[in-house]
């Protein structure tokens, strides 16, 4: 069993026309938490969409668990136990918010059959989702949507959790929720890849980090190294943490 | 320049009340920022104040003109600014054809008309170098010949933003402008919007999560939850208040 439960080699992805991933290498650790960092336009969205077949690699293999799914469909790879919150959030706008849980919990065919100790678990960190939970998810705010996108994302455990931008839009309050929930299922085992732009967030989760520029990992390492280190902070992101 | 105001500002959903009874006027040379926890109407204000959502009851004033019953479009030549939703763009066309197509919009009607080929190629000019200002400013300069489609979304934001500043309205209207963007290019907007605070003849209302960035830049901080307004004040004392500290920080735990 390999220490990464998810790995790609020199991928590249073409969009039309356009060069966006140039040879992508990043792997992450089984059991942990890593962070993908980078400016806006550096490829993260673009590499997590690659992952889940949503943009088809030109070049280059992606493993997870030890098997390439770089020719799967994304259905296939949902499959394979991994939930994905896009960028956009892929909120089902006619569909309730129970409805939209609904739909990524495979075990059951009602509410009913629901996990309810999750729901539980759920409904404590985002209020929204129990709050409007019988109600057409296109009518909640911004940041209730994005907890629905979390929500559906972790009804069922899975083994690998990928999640565009987590704390976007969302209150502080929300944010903090947000952390101890990563927390809690990372000590359960679930494998988190996430990008973030919120650095303290980033920071305080993080345990591994990749730092991409122009569709291409440029440093990759451990959190910590990378949170002491101001010079190599200015030079990777332009900022200090 | 005028003061911008809501009375009794509402709105329903069937049975649910997303703004109830706003009043609230906002001054020309202040930034005032809207927190409040999500879903506590923070957009759906905005909204109502720049007509694309119809109030049930109250009104919106702008220099003591009732703007109540006007649609978006007449809001925003009445001097109401509010960042342009990214599907009202032209996808397909290049970052710098929208931005120059918001300035000749908002210049129309400023410029003398007429089939005369020279001051259709001086307006172009004009309204191109106009354009290239405002995308060096919100620091997307290097974008202009990408399809609006193609931008990853910070940039997207950037552009929301600059479309905002051609318009050169009264009253700027910003929801999370650094939303989606790298910690090294949310400085530039809030530079930006720092700058048209120089400006005191402007009224800037901005809905931001961001507490370091509303402790910077706002005068005053008013709080909406559940669709009212719970509190109205300077930022030292709003942000210590009960109310932000418990329905919108968290008590007792650290703001992320």
């Amino acid at each position: 069993m390999s220490a990464h439960l998810l790995e790609l080699q020199g991928v590249h992805t073409h969009i039309g026309a356009y060069h966006i991933l140039h040879g992508v290498d990043l792997a992450v650790p089984r059991g942990q938490l890593t962070m993908l960092l980078g400016r806006n336009g550096a490829g993260k969205s673009t590499t997590l969409r690659t992952i889940m077949g949503l943009w088809r690699a030109s070049q280059g293999s992606i493993r997870f668990d030890g098997r390439d799914i770089a020719r799967l469909d994304t259905p296939r790879i949902a499959q394979l136990n991994i939930a994905y919150v896009p960028e956009a959030m892929g909120i089902f706008a006619d569909l309730t918010v129970k409805e939209n849980l609904l739909l990524a919990a495979r075990g059951a065919r009602s509410a009913a059959q629901m996990d309810a100790a999750r729901l539980e678990w759920i409904f404590g960190l985002f209020p929204a989702v129990e709050k409007f939970w019988n109600h057409p998810a296109g009518k909640l705010s911004g940041g209730q949507k994005q907890m629905v996108a979390v929500a559906r994302a972790i009804v069922e455990p899975r083994d690998l959790l990928i999640v565009d931008e987590p704390s976007k839009g969302l209150a502080p309050a929300i944010v903090h929720n947000m952390i101890e929930a990563f927390a809690q299922l990372k000590r359960s085992g679930t494998t988190i890849l996430l990008v973030e732009q919120n650095l303290r967030f980033a920071q305080r989760l993080g345990d591994t980090v990749a730092v991409m520029d122009d569709g291409r990992v440029v440093h990759a390492g451990p959190m910590q190294a990378l949170a002491e280190d101001a010079a190599l902070q200015r030079s990777l992101l332009g900022l200090s943490l | 320049m005028g003061t911008l105001a809501t009375k009794d500002l509402t709105i329903r959903f069937g049975g649910h009340v997303a703004v109830n009874a706003v009043t609230c006027s906002f001054e020309p040379g202040t930034l005032t920022a809207i927190v409040g926890p999500n879903g506590a109407g923070k957009t759906t204000f905005f909204n109502l104040v720049s007509g694309q959502l119809k109030a049930t009851a109250g009104s919106v004033s702008l220099g003591g003109r009732d703007l109540t019953g006007l649609p978006p479009s007449a809001r925003t030549r009445a001097g109401l600014g509010r960042a342009f939703q990214l599907t009202n763009l032209f996808p397909g066309l290049p970052v710098l054809e929208n931005v120059r197509l918001a300035v000749q919009a908002a210049q129309a009607g400023r410029h003398r008309r007429g089939l005369n080929l020279w001051s259709l190629w001086s307006d172009h000019r004009r309204l191109t170098a106009r354009a290239e200002e405002l995308l060096q400013a919100v620091a997307l300069h290097h974008r202009r010949d990408a399809a609006v489609a193609s931008l990853p979304h910070g940039d997207q934001r950037k552009l929301e933003v600059a479309l905002l500043m051609a318009l050169e309205p009264q009253v700027y209207m910003f929801d999370e402008p650094t939303a989606g963007m790298g910690h090294d290019e949310a400085p530039v907007i809030l530079e930006l919007i720092r700058e048209l605070k120089k400006d005191k003849t402007k009224v800037i209302l901005l809905v931001e999560h961001k507490m370091d960035v509303v402790r910077e830049l706002a005068d005053r901080i008013i709080v909406l939850t559940n669709g009212t307004l719970a509190a109205d004040g300077p930022p030292a004392e709003v942000i210590a208040s009960s109310v932000v500290q418990e329905a919108y920080l968290g008590a007792g735990k650290e703001a992320a």
